[in-house]
This record gives C-alpha cells, structure tokens and sequence, in this order.
C-alpha cells in the first residue's frame, strides 16, 4: 500500500470537511465531492496492488483484488447520482431565494427567541383558557 | 422456499419500474403499489413462519458464498421486514386517501408511486442484508428515495429542510463507505459471517476503530444524541405521509444496524458503556427538546429522537433480556410513531395548522380524531396496558437486572423521560383538544378522506395488538435475542 495513496486521501477528507462546514450549497457540493472521492480512494488502497485482473493476461498470484474496484464503481454511480441531486438543490434554492446559502429553522429561531425573552413555548397560558368539560 | 428471500427487495423494485412506465395512468400507478406492497407484507409473514426453523440463505446471482452477496432471512430480518411492509401499506393507503381528498385525481406528483416503493426496497433490502456492502447499497437506495421524498414539491421550507438533511446523510454514507474500505482492509471479506471469526483474530485496537466507524456511521442514520440535530429540523415540513413513513422505518434501520452489527460483529460490550451514556443522553435532550416546541410535529420529531435512546439502552446491556425488549420496542416504535404523525396530518387537515397556540377544542369538533390522538399517544407515554408501557418494563428489568450503578442510571432515565413523554403529549392533548376553540378563525378544513381515517385506525389497531399479543411477541424475540447473542446460528446458516 502506497503512503502517497494514503497522504492524497488524507488531504482529500480534510479539504472536504472543511469546505462541507460552509453555508453555501456550491461549496458543501464540491465538499461532498472531495469526500466522496477520498473514500474511494480509500476503498481502492485496501487492495494489494498488482497486475490486472484478467484471466489469461497475468498469474492469479499477481493479479490485484478486482472486488474493491468493483466497490468504487457502484461507489462512483451513487457519488454522481448524489452529486446532481445537490446541484439540482441548490439551482432550486437559487431560483426561489436568490442565493444558495442554508438558512436557519424558522421554527428553531422561534424556540429560540422566546427562551430568551423567558416565556414558556405556549404562548397562551393554560389556566387561563382551560374549559370546563362540555356538559 | 428460500426463493422467497429476494422477493420483498425485487417486487418493489419491479413496482417501482411499472409504475414509472405508468406515469400517465394515476389509477394504474395506485393499484400496483398497493397490490405490491401486499404481496411485500404477505411475503414477509410467511418468511417469519419459515424463519423459524432457522435462517433462510440465498447466494444472489448463484455465486459461491463468500464470494458472492447473500441475502439472510432470520428472524430478526423478518419481524422487521413484517412490521415495516405492515407500516408502509398503510401509509401509503393514507397518501392515495390524501391525494383523492385534495382533488389532485388529475394532476398527482407522478413521480411519488415508483420513489415510494423504492424506498420500501431500500429497506428491505437493508433488512435481509447478509453482506456489508450490500447493506451500504440498501442505505443509499432508500436514503436517495428519500431525498427525493423530503423536497417534494420543492417549496423553499422542504428545500431548506431537505439540504440538511441530504448533506448530513452524505456525510453519513461516507463514513460508512470508508469503514467498508478499512474493514475490508484488515480482514479481505465482507461477508457478514465470515467476518465473525476474521474480526475476532484481529488486534483490539483495529477492531475498535472498525467498530466506531460503523458506529458513527449508523448512529448519524438512527439519529443518536449528539448526532440527532439534523432529525428535528429536517422531518416536520415533509408531506404528513412522508414524515410518518421516515419517522417509523428509517432512523429505525439505522438501529436494525446497530443491533446487528453491535452483537455479530463486535460483541463482548467493549463500548457498552458508551452507547449507555449515549442512550441516556439521547433520551434526556429528546425529550427536552419535545417540551419545549410549540408545533405538533416539530414536538414528535423530539419524542422521535428521544424513544431511540430506548432501543439504544438495550443494545448497550447487551444481555439476552436487553436485547430482547430493544426488538420489542423497536417493533413498537415503528407503529406508533409512525401512526402520531399521520394523526398530526389529520389534525393539520382539520384544524389548518399543527402549531398549538392555533388549535383547539378538537375533542369537540373532532371526536374521532381525539381517539386516534388519545390512544397512541398512551402508548407512546407507556401508560399500563399498552405495549409502549410493556417495552419500557422489559427494558427496566433488564437495566435492574444487570444491576451497575450506569444501568440503575439509566432505569431512572428512562422512567423520567416516559413521564416526560406524557408531559408533553398531554400538553398537545390539553391545548389541541381541550381547550376552546382558538379565537383565529380557521380556514376552512381540508377534507380528509374516509381511507386517509381508516388506514390511521387501522395502524392505532395494529399498536393495540402489540398489547395483545405482547406474550408470543415476547417470546419471540427472546429467540431472536438469544440467536444474537450465540452467533452460530447465523455463521451456520450461512457458512454450512
């Protein structure tokens, strides 16, 4: 196993969880994106390295392991799949809000506001308009 | 019969596919799922019989074991598998109910039948996983299904939820991804069983490192305080369906994971301690958490994160009679809460919001609404004799039982956050129900359809049954508890 192959996954998880930290979709995308591919290339280290898999063309003893290969593959798909969704996301958010950062929760900043201004989160009290059971 | 096996993944997927090519065909499109789904629910329940007898294995594509993917039919897989296709029927009964109440015979989102069964394949397919990579691919199937459910109709709130929750479950996916990468690394297999004997030989340190990546990886997905924030902000502005089908199945495949993977994997409780801390936790900010909120759904996504500190505490005794009531609760879990949230739909409908300080007097307006409330929401609180309550005591005993001061620790929690949990339901039922009638004037309510009303009774029914049935249930998964724990009968099955 390379220590190359190890140091370039390395920089590729610490560039993406850094750009996956942002407010703007744009860079969480390509965040994802550098994650993503550092993962496979984690999968790809996992294999001893050697001749190419084909029966025939070298010797099973040194040939490489064909299985994680086979993982980066599906890995790649979903990768891609993902990666258009966010794109799509993020077009949308740019469309409807006008840039793509990610708000915060209504609801939350809600929550929030009325804690500091020390109310309880019923805005109405309870004994003041509990009613008597209908008759 | 071990060609049943497969068949819960493929016929979704096949629905899936038809119903796609019948976008134009909304009737088409309804009856497909539903008959598919059927079949799912009555596949599973005869796999459950089967089950009994030991695992049913299938090498997919005829590969030879170790090599190829093999989908694992215990009982474990299938009590879930059943529980869970029994949960996506109704739901999905619930959203045809809504989507003829609101008109839209015409114009239906086209794209909602085939997403729908894909999600369901993703869990199924997670469920009978006997292969870690496989069970990567089920989690993206219905984690990609489900991106494309929580941003229908692309409103800015569903987008705004919907990113959180996509970027969080990425990250998750990757994590999980590159825990393969090293798990597959240390030992060259992926195969479930044959990675029992080859984790085993493996040095502690590695095996802790593999062990918390997955754990990390599945805890995202269960929604695990300090892992949870994502669950609360992300689910309430889906569809009302959408959100009960999320709630019910998904973060519980992340503990169907756990479970699985905490007891074959990795057993001997070398981070039981951990997952104590983190059940006690989860269940404390939850609950928390629920108390405070001031909208219906925002307040069962609390409840939500919190009831999966039970299952975890479960899981961390990993004790026979531990783990024995975390699959009961599990199961419970499932129906309840997946029931509460078509019921905030309902009453969202009737009252034209799930904000608290709108609503009220809806036991007058509304009495048949107020039971369908009233009933789960007991349960969920654990009052005696619902099975919610049944759950709670089987976890309880096994906390007393294994007798550490952490357990004893975590028996008071979760007495505190069941009292909790009623505090705060019986909140929503004081201010939503009782209480006259806000003074806002409501627009007019939304009709909700005979079918929308009878697939929630029909779930508020199947919790009832737990009740019911909760002395063969126990028995059960008392089995499937000890199976866990011994290990063989699984490796057996697999690797004859």
């Amino acid at each position: 196993m390379s220590v190359s192959l190890l140091l370039a996954v390395g920089v590729l998880f610490a560039a993406g969880t850094v750009l996956l930290l942002e407010r703007t979709l744009t860079r969480v995308l390509l965040g994802v994106m550098l994650l993503g591919n550092g993962a496979n290339l984690l999968v790809l280290a996992a294999a001893r390295p050697g001749a190419p898999p084909i029966v025939g063309v070298a010797e099973p003893a040194e040939m490489t392991d064909p299985l994680p290969q086979a993982m980066i593959l599906t890995a790649i798909v979903i990768t891609l799949g993902m990666t258009a969704f966010l794109l799509a996301l993020a077009y949308r958010s740019w469309l409807l809000t006008g840039h793509d950062e990610v708000q915060d929760d209504a609801e939350d900043r809600r929550v929030r506001e009325l804690a500091e201004r020390d109310e309880g989160s019923d805005a109405e009290d309870l004994d003041a308009d509990v009613v008597e059971a209908p008759r | 019969m071990t060609w049943l096996v497969p068949l819960p993944v493929v016929m979704p997927l096949l629905g899936a596919a038809a119903t796609l090519l019948m976008f134009r065909r909304p009737r088409v499109q309804r009856a497909i799922s539903v008959s598919v789904l059927a079949a799912t629910l009555v596949v599973s329940a005869v796999l459950l019989v089967l089950a009994a007898d030991g695992p049913l294995v299938v090498a997919v594509g005829g590969w030879p074991v170790p090599a190829g993917i093999v989908l694992v039919a215990d009982q474990l897989a299938t009590l879930m598998l059943v529980v869970s296709s029994a949960v996506t029927l109704c739901v999905l009964l619930y959203s045809i109910g809504q989507g003829g109440a609101d008109g839209d015979e015409e114009h239906p989102l086209s794209v909602y039948h085939p997403t729908y069964l894909i999600l369901t394949a993703g869990v199924t397919n997670a469920f009978l996983s006997g292969d870690l990579f496989n069970l990567y691919v089920g989690f993206e199937i219905l984690l990609a299904a489900s991106y494309v459910l929580i941003t229908l109709g692309g409103t800015e709130t569903r987008i705004r939820a919907g990113t959180t929750y996509v970027v969080v479950s990425l990250l998750s996916s990757v994590i999980f991804l590159a825990g393969i990468g090293l798990i597959y690394a240390a030992t060259g297999t992926l195969n479930m069983a044959q990675l029992v004997e080859r984790l085993d030989a493996l040095p502690d340190g590695v095996r802790l490192v593999l062990q918390g990546m997955l754990l990390l990886a599945f805890g995202i997905k269960a929604a695990i305080f300090p892992l949870s924030a994502w669950l609360p902000d992300s689910y309430p502005t889906a569809p009302a369906p959408v959100t009960a089908v999320f709630a019910g199945l998904l973060t519980k495949v992340g503990v169907y994971a756990i479970i699985r993977t905490e007891t074959l994997l990795f057993p001997g409780g070398r981070v039981a301690d951990l997952l104590m801390v983190a059940a006690l936790s989860t269940m404390v900010v939850g609950i928390l958490g629920a108390v405070a909120q001031s909208d219906i759904k925002r307040l069962l996504s609390f409840t939500l994160v919190s009831h999966i500190g039970y299952l975890l505490f479960g899981v961390g005794l990993a004790s026979r009679a531990g783990l024995s009531a975390a699959v009961f609760y599990t199961l419970h879990h499932i129906v309840v809460q997946t029931t509460l949230f078509l019921v905030a739909g309902l009453i969202e409908r009737r009252g034209g919001s799930t904000a608290l300080d709108r609503l009220g007097g809806l036991a007058r307006t509304a009495p048949v609404l107020a039971v369908l409330f009233l009933l789960p929401a007991l349960n969920l609180a654990g009052i005696p004799p619902f099975s919610g309550f049944l759950g709670k005591l089987g976890l309880i005993q096994a906390g007393a039982g294994d007798g550490s001061a952490l357990s004893w620790l975590l028996v008071g929690g979760s007495a505190v956050t069941s009292l909790l949990t009623l505090y705060a339901l019986a909140r929503v039922w004081n201010l939503a129900f009782w209480r006259t009638p806000a003074t806002v004037a409501v627009a007019a309510p939304l009709r909700s359809s005979r079918l929308m009303v009878t697939s929630t009774a029909a779930l508020v029914v199947a919790g009832m049954l737990f009740t019911v049935a909760a002395g063969p249930l126990y028995a059960l998964t008392d089995t499937v508890a000890a199976d866990l724990l011994a290990r063989s009968p699984y490796v057996r099955a697999v690797l004859p």
